[in-house]
């Protein structure tokens, strides 16, 4: 018993220590650990692109959407939004056609066309060669992909030549490449001197030059028919990042602050009503150890919290939802225990002796109701949309907890307490419903 | 013994709950939200009187869209759905309601027609894996009892469950959509896995009874009646059936009382599915065993 007091002491510090910390991290506005909170309750907006891959060789997709998420990173950055979030998707799960997306959250944000109109002008350019094929009296020109596109980009620079237009100095764009980019750009020149090598921005050819010669050193400049304003743009726009696949938006949803606010404050209103409920329940019909399970279901959600907290799992109605039934989860494992100890004292067993045996009995049941559902879980998270996977990460974590914490929480209180023999008021704490024990 | 003994009796009321259930689906039909069929969903709050609705189909329809609904959507409020909008005609609807009135957005969805369609795959596939699983899993933790049903066939009476306690809030969201004008969004299908997830665990206490008292009887050489061990089973934890019930109902409960309008439907679907769920754990699941046993003596 001293050993299992000792467990108890030690379990109700550390619940403390976690209620505190949930609480502390909470009332401190500036905490690291404050919960983050999804987009349907703190307000803001999310997009969804998809990116076109159709252009893009197997080998360079990942590579290209990685670039495609640092280029939008740049440009939501730019848009000035606290903690935005860019995230790629990759979704071939069942329908075996691969689709990748882009997923912008923009928390705070809640006019769309001014962020959809913010991304948008980030330009795509590519370079391509042009052939010609003559079919009777006209010539057709076809542009072939290359290849070389603006990912390859790392700067622009704006300059001033002299031009065509004489007395007045030209805009011209120069391009610089990174390495790779260079020495695409260099065998290509080579391979293909005498021939076209069109520029596509947003793609429309803008410039249309003709390889003199092999270009090494990684630069190439475009001298189209553009007016300084119009060449500053796009320097500035391919500074903060050339796109090198074509995005188009699939979805977006804006929650404006006063709904997801309302959504909290009646949300967390209705999860402490409901515990309050549930633990009056548990108290009334159960008693000590009704109370017992109470406390441990405290426990449990400042765990939960916790975790939520640290790893950080962002909340969402669906994550709510999922913890909810978590709760009611570990509710159950306590009412399966209690129900088989009043058994066991039911056949006159000692008060301690029944608590031992209810837990080792109540234990095929709660181990395979938890691990069907711990099981049901990753298979949701892995098969299912992000609103599933809102519900099913913290399903699963909820399940997991509550798998500890109900065989050993609930066991460590009850047994520190309960004495050997139910004699005196121990009849009635022990007992449940309109029984004693 | 009181369930055993009329079981055709709860039979027949399964039989009944199914029927209508059913019958909802397939005469109301489930409206899916913009969730499964792409579209563009705005809910708009008025600062004052909310004009009539027929005046702001007719601002919106300087936008050429198709089909718009427009629906009152609590104090103040208004929906409107329509195909997936372009963010330019978002704005230019937003812009036409405001024209003599002060309107704020509070939550805008677009959603468009290919990754609707993928919602609703992806949704049918994980209901149905985590069902396959299931079946393999209660196979699997009921290996040691094999007579007189084997254990497989406590996974495929698991499953026939679920299908109905899917099927018969299902079928009480139809009917609800129907009068109330709610639609089928991504939340009631997390409430459907939910309910996967509680129903599950109910049907595996009672079996998990069972499964006890089979082995017990074996090593003690008792000779008892496979009707009798789950009479006796069912009793044993229908205490617990019910108290389980009991505390996540009040939760849920609370939820469609007090909990934000997001989640009132939800929590809705989840009551209806814990009370079907219970009933039909503890008067269907063990029940439907008999039979099953029944049907294994002859082979």
């Amino acid at each position: 018993m001293t050993r299992y007091r000792v467990f108890a002491f030690v379990a109700l510090i550390v619940g403390f220590l976690l209620t505190y910390f949930v609480w502390a991290t909470q009332a401190n506005p500036e905490s690291a650990y404050q919960f983050k909170l999804g987009l349907d309750l703190a307000g803001g907006t999310e997009l969804v692109y998809k990116a076109d891959m159709s252009q893009t060789p197997a080998a360079e997709q990942s590579d290209a959407l990685a670039a495609l998420q640092g280029v939008i990173e740049r440009r939501v950055n730019l848009f000035g939004v606290a903690e935005p979030l860019v995230q790629t998707e990759r979704a071939s799960a069942l329908s075996g056609i691969t689709e990748d997306r882009l997923i912008v959250d923009l928390p705070g944000v809640t006019d769309i066309k001014a962020a959809v109109a913010a991304l948008g002008q980030t330009p795509i350019l590519e370079f391509k060669l042009a052939t010609t094929t003559n079919m009777g009296t006209t010539t057709a020109t076809t542009y072939i992909a290359t290849g070389l596109t603006g990912r390859y980009l790392s700067s622009a620079a704006l300059q001033f030549g002299t031009g065509a237009t004489a007395g007045l100095a030209a805009p011209t764009v120069v391009l610089n490449f990174n390495s790779d980019g260079a020495a695409l750009f260099e065998k290509i020149t080579a391979a293909n001197v005498g021939h076209v090598l069109a520029i596509f921005l947003d793609g429309q050819p803008i410039s249309t030059p003709v390889i003199q010669q092999a270009i090494p050193g990684g630069q190439a400049s475009i001298t189209g028919n553009f007016t300084a304003t119009q060449a500053r743009d796009l320097v500035r726009n391919l500074n903060f990042g050339a796109l090198p696949v074509p995005i188009t938006l699939e979805n977006s949803s804006a929650v404006g602050p006063t709904l997801g606010a309302a959504a909290i404050s009646a949300g967390v209103f209705a999860g402490i009503v409901g515990f309050i409920i549930v633990a009056l329940f548990m108290i009334s019909w159960y008693r000590l150890p009704g109370f017992v399970a109470a406390v441990a279901l405290v426990e449990y959600l400042a765990f939960m919290l916790s975790v939520i907290k640290v790893i950080p799992v962002t909340l969402t109605a669906s994550g709510i939802a999922g913890l909810i039934i978590s709760v009611g989860m570990a509710v159950d494992a306590n009412v399966l225990i209690f129900e088989r100890t009043k058994e066991e004292l039911r056949e006159g067993k000692g008060a301690r002796e029944a608590v031992h045996i209810g837990f080792s009995r109540a234990w095929p049941a709660i181990r395979d109701g938890h691990l069907t559902m711990i099981i049901s879980g990753i298979i949701l998270y892995w098969l299912g949309t992000s609103i599933v996977q809102g519900f099913a990460l913290v399903f699963v974590l909820g399940v997991l907890a509550s798998f500890i914490s109900a065989v050993s929480l609930s066991r460590i209180f009850l047994l520190a307490i309960v004495p050997e023999h139910k004699e005196g008021i121990w009849k009635f704490l022990m007992g449940s419903g309109g029984h004693n024990a | 013994m009181y369930i055993i003994r009329h079981r055709p009796l709860f039979f027949w009321i399964t039989g009944l709950l199914l029927a209508g259930a059913l019958g909802a689906i397939l005469v109301w039909g489930l409206p899916l939200g913009i969730d499964f069929t792409g579209g563009s969903l705005m809910q708009v709050q008025y600062a004052s009187n909310v004009p009539p609705l027929a005046t702001i189909e007719k601002q919106v329809s300087v936008v050429p869209l198709g089909v718009v609904s427009v629906r009152t959507a609590g104090t103040g409020q208004i929906s409107i759905r329509s195909r997936t909008m372009t963010p330019g005609e978002h704005s230019a609807v937003l812009a036409a309601i405001s024209q003599n009135a002060s309107t704020t957005e509070l939550a805008y969805t677009s959603v468009g027609p290919a990754l609707g369609s993928q919602f609703t795959n992806k949704a049918l596939w994980a209901i149905f894996a985590v069902m396959l699983v299931i079946v393999l899993y209660i196979a699997f933790a009921f290996r040691k009892v094999s007579r007189p049903v084997p254990s497989w066939g406590y996974g495929l009476t698991v499953v026939a469950m679920l299908l109905i306690d899917i099927i018969v809030p299902t079928g009480f969201f139809a009917a609800y959509c129907h009068f109330t004008g709610a639609e089928v969004d991504s939340l009631f299908v997390v409430a459907l896995l939910a309910l996967l997830g509680y129903c599950v665990n109910d049907v595996i206490v009672i079996f998990d009874r069972v499964r006890e008292h089979l082995a017990k009887n074996e090593k003690t050489g008792l000779k008892e009646s496979f009707e009798d061990t789950i009479g006796k089973s069912i009793n044993e934890t229908m205490r617990r059936s019910i108290n389980t019930a009991l505390t996540v109902a009040l939760a849920l409960l609370a939820l469609i009382y007090l909990g934000a309008p997001a989640t009132q439907n939800f929590a809705l679907v989840m009551l209806v599915g814990v009370v079907a769920g219970t009933f039909s754990s503890i008067c269907r699941s063990a029940p439907l065993l008999i039979p099953i046993a029944k049907w294994f003596a002859k082979k």
